[in-house]
């Protein structure tokens, strides 16, 4: 068994203990937990990708109301093309991490966590499709929209995260 | 100069499309961060408002990176839409501009039509439909989902992941659905 073998059911065994994960991992595909505690600063790398990120949405027009209709009515290949073009780089990325098997910055091995189906990929996606084409954003154009001047826009992130809410709420009735 | 004035234009969909996907990377090797917006949104409320509801008692400081990465989104906008736009009119299809025109929408000046989201419209059935109930729609379903097009078409496609096919296909079926059959009968009002 090699090392990268060996980190991973380690690190399998760190999750198993730790509950909090189990929450905090349901319906997300975005969780990840480190093993390593870093001062809160640290997370300034975050803030400045996160700046980078909201520069891209603008200048990709991908936070236009008006794209997402072009969209959604064929009218416009810019939206497909954005998202094709991202989906094949992040595909390559993630095959050459994995074939590299690369580290963080802090040296911590690499893990993907894999998703497993639930009904609220469908009636959860068909849900949030509605409401793309109404607002013509998903969360992180929100938030640029919010930070391009559109002030109006912060109603409907609250309102966003009242959804979020709700469905913490009533998350043990809906079908999964 | 020259750069100067391509960078404030729009950038097309080969150059940003790339740079996007490259934030899968980037957010891994920062520190094994998974591409994803939509969890904000519920680290918010469980920092906020948990109100005892199971789905939202964890330590949400553990994700809190997730929230750094919200707030810089909201920078970038203001930086994008302050410092590196020319300000000009969004170009946009001409049949869907005729179509937005005859509801009245003259204003093309921004991403986001002031002629729809405004205050003012917000307490309009209208505006109360595409802004307070298309934001309900896009909370609940992505948390429902589990992710959002960061998340699931993004990330979970990247990591070739089918339940993340599954939810960009129905992101897609049900924004074909309400852009076709109900935004116009929604601008009609």
């Amino acid at each position: 068994m090699n090392t990268q073998e060996q980190n991973i059911i380690r690190h399998q065994r760190y999750l198993e203990e730790n509950t909090d994960f189990e929450t905090r991992s349901l319906d997300a595909v975005c969780v990840n937990e480190s093993e390593l505690s870093h001062p809160w600063w640290y997370n300034l790398k975050y803030l400045a990708a996160g700046i980078w990120f909201g520069i891209l949405l603008v200048k990709a027009e991908v936070i236009s109301w008006f794209r997402i209709q072009e969209m959604f009515r064929l009218q416009s290949f810019h939206m497909y093309g954005v998202i094709g073009t991202a989906v094949l780089t992040g595909i390559l990325s993630v095959w050459l991490i994995k074939k590299l098997k690369l580290k963080t910055i802090h040296g911590e091995p690499i893990l993907l966590p894999s998703k497993k189906f639930s009904k609220g990929q469908v009636y959860g996606g068909l849900l949030f499709g509605f409401g793309w084409a109404l607002t013509g954003a998903c969360p992180g154009p929100l938030f640029a929209q919010i930070g391009s001047g559109s002030t109006v826009v912060i109603v409907t992130l609250l309102s966003a995260i009242a959804g979020t809410w709700v469905y913490g709420l009533t998350r043990n009735k809906l079908p999964h | 100069m020259q750069l100067i004035q391509w960078i404030q234009k729009p950038w097309p969909w080969w150059i940003a499309g790339p740079l996007i996907g490259l934030m899968v990377p980037l957010l891994l090797i920062l520190g094994n961060k998974t591409f994803g917006i939509s969890s904000s949104l519920r680290h918010i409320c469980a920092a906020c408002f948990p109100a005892n509801i199971s789905f939202f008692r964890y330590d949400w400081k553990k994700e809190a990176w997730n929230l750094f990465f919200a707030a810089g989104i909201i920078a970038g906008g203001f930086i994008a839409a302050g410092l590196l736009s020319d300000h000009a009119p969004v170009a946009v299809d001409p049949v869907l501009k005729t179509s937005l025109q005859s509801y009245g929408i003259e204003n093309f000046n921004g991403l986001v039509p002031a002629d729809l989201f405004n205050w003012k419209n917000l307490f309009t059935l209208k505006g109360f439909l595409l802004m307070i109930v298309g934001g309900f729609m896009v909370g609940f379903g992505t948390r429902y989902a589990g992710g959002c097009t960061s998340g699931h078409s993004i990330m979970g496609l990247s990591n070739l992941q089918w339940p993340s096919l599954v939810a960009t296909c129905c992101f897609m079926a049900g924004g074909f659905v309400v852009a076709n059959l109900f935004i116009p009968l929604i601008l009609h009002l």
